[in-house]
């Protein structure tokens, strides 16, 4: 089943082109990696996927409908930064999306209800691996961490696709190799569609089942602007994770019955 | 010999230098009180120890002659109740302004250049207006104080709304936040500690603002009665009303200080 559908998709800011007739069809499920040199527009085609950018011209198509006009809970999202609120612990940062979707004017869940999205909270918490600081501010918490929780937290709704924006740019190797077993972990265990953008060549082929690479096939030295890139390779990825090393077990959370979510 | 960047007090000897100024104003005060004194037993400008001493039992133990009142308290009680008037309301109005200005575009092309403008009044100058408009009762005075602080407070919380990551407000929209639920469980809550921050500096405005419209048409208040005792030249009643109207002043700020340090020590931490 085809999850995103791209058809003719352009994206310009003006003048300046910065994506080109780009057409892709990704299936449910499938780990996609994109690559490319900076600026050359990785980035914006997943901002127009998390509809943060609108495309100039072209359809995206999301299990076979429009994608919605602004950001919403079908597709999840982990910058590199910021992706996580000061303001709340570990834990109510990770419930923060139950309770929006539940108290549509308080935002904010109590007695019973907020029990229930605690006990699913934990359970978000033991599958990234972050129960012990569950009551720390996330300043406290290394970016490692910070990243573990900005997944569980968007990973709560099950969003049908997970948008990474170079998450584990900032962070040490071998962090980066512990994160890498854990997205791979959760990917396989929730089917959900990923799209990661990265630089690291290595990193797009290790995760993804499809890297994506971004170029600009025309050039006019006369005027650099005036073409963007487009998708230049479409090749399939190892995806099986194995130079991270072995794989650590997780036990992770099924996807509870709610009412009208 | 070390470079002086590089030299550090320890804490007894940081504590001795905080409190030299402190003690050399004072030194400087009795030396001159005691040489304008000994020319002229009846100077008035800088009245001994004693005379102070006397004039502070008078004000705060005693009750005056005419309204039957121990006047430092009720001139106290009198300020403090315009000033929290003029700041809670200004604090009300900032926030609610702030968030709307910072967060939703419409709101900011509508009254961003506007609130701007405004802040460049300078407040003063309409004070005679309030007193036309409000007559010269409380009400003018809270409005002089929220006319003074409430544009910079609007301006500078629009500012830091600005300044939250954008990242933030997609991630909150990825998890199903609407306009309302993102200004509830978002923008408010990190904005609240920049609004204790933004009132501690709006403090010294605050109190010009009150004193000076005391001092220009009340029947009590601290200012009132520093521009009262002017008339007959009563240093004695002056020097420490200044110094208690600075106390209070001072202790407002750690009180605020503390709130946010106690309530939101997440902010503190970056």
């Amino acid at each position: 089943m085809t999850a995103i559908s791209v058809r003719g998709l352009w994206k310009a800011y003006g003048e300046r082109s910065v994506l080109e007739r780009i057409d892709l069809d990704v299936d449910s499920g499938e780990f996609c990696t994109l690559v490319g040199a900076s600026g050359c527009g990785k980035t914006t085609f997943l901002r127009i996927l998390l509809s943060q950018e609108r495309p100039t011209r072209g359809t995206v198509l999301l299990d076979d409908q429009p994608l919605p006009s602004e950001p919403e809970p079908s597709r999840g999202v982990v910058f590199q930064r910021y992706s996580v609120f000061p303001h709340l612990t570990v834990l109510e940062n990770v419930i923060l999306g139950l309770e929006l979707q539940q108290a549509r004017w308080l935002g904010r869940l109590f007695g019973a209800a907020r029990r229930r999205a605690l006990e699913e909270g934990e359970q978000w918490l033991a599958a990234v691996g972050l129960t012990s600081s569950r009551d720390a501010c996330p300043a406290s918490l290394s970016g490692g961490m910070q990243q573990r929780l900005a997944i569980a937290q968007a990973l709560i709704l099950h969003p049908k696709v997970l948008l990474l924006d170079e998450p584990f740019g900032a962070l040490d190797p071998g962090i980066r190799a512990d994160m890498h077993v854990l997205i791979k972990d959760l990917w396989r265990k929730t089917g959900m569609t990923v799209f990661m953008v990265t630089h690291d060549i290595k990193e797009a082929f290790g995760l993804g089942t499809r890297v994506l690479a971004f170029d600009k096939v025309r050039r006019d030295p006369q005027a650099p602007d005036a073409f963007g890139a487009t998708i230049t390779y479409d090749l399939p990825g190892r995806g099986d994770g194995a130079e991270d090393g072995t794989l650590i077990p997780v036990h992770f959370p099924s996807k509870p019955a709610r009412q009208g979510v | 010999m070390r470079r002086l960047v590089n030299r550090r007090p320890g804490t007894a000897g940081a504590a001795y230098l905080a409190a030299l100024p402190f003690v050399l104003l004072v030194a400087a005060y009795l030396v001159g009180s005691a040489a304008r004194l000994a020319e002229n037993p009846n100077d008035k400008l800088l009245p001994a120890p004693s005379t102070l001493g006397a004039a502070i039992e008078r004000v705060a133990t005693q009750e005056d002659l005419r309204s039957g009142d121990i006047i430092l308290w009720t001139d106290t009680a009198a300020s403090l109740e315009r000033l929290g008037k003029g700041i809670a309301v200004s604090a009300v109005i900032g926030l609610a302004f702030g968030i709307a200005v910072g967060l939703i575009p419409y709101v900011r092309a509508t009254l961003a250049p506007f609130v701007a403008v405004l802040s460049m009044i300078p407040p003063l100058s309409v004070l005679p207006i309030l007193f036309i408009v409000f007559g010269t009762g409380e009400a003018a005075k809270v409005v002089l104080i929220v006319v003074g602080i409430t544009p910079f407070l609007i301006r500078d919380l629009a500012l830091r709304v600005r300044e939250l990551p954008g990242e933030q407000l997609i991630k909150a929209q990825t998890l199903g936040a609407s306009t309302w639920q993102i200004v509830l469980r978002i923008v408010l809550p990190q904005v609240i500690p920049r609004l204790i921050g933004a009132l501690r500096l709006s403090l010294g405005p605050a109190w010009l603002f009150l004193i000076a419209a005391e001092g220009i048409a009340s029947s009590d208040g601290l200012g009132y009665r520093i521009f009262l005792e002017r008339r007959h030249l009563a240093m004695d009643v002056i020097l420490p009303y200044v110094a208690w109207i600075t106390l209070l002043a001072f202790l407002l700020d750690l009180a605020l200080a503390r709130i946010s340090a106690r309530f939101f020590g997440w902010a503190e931490v970056r």
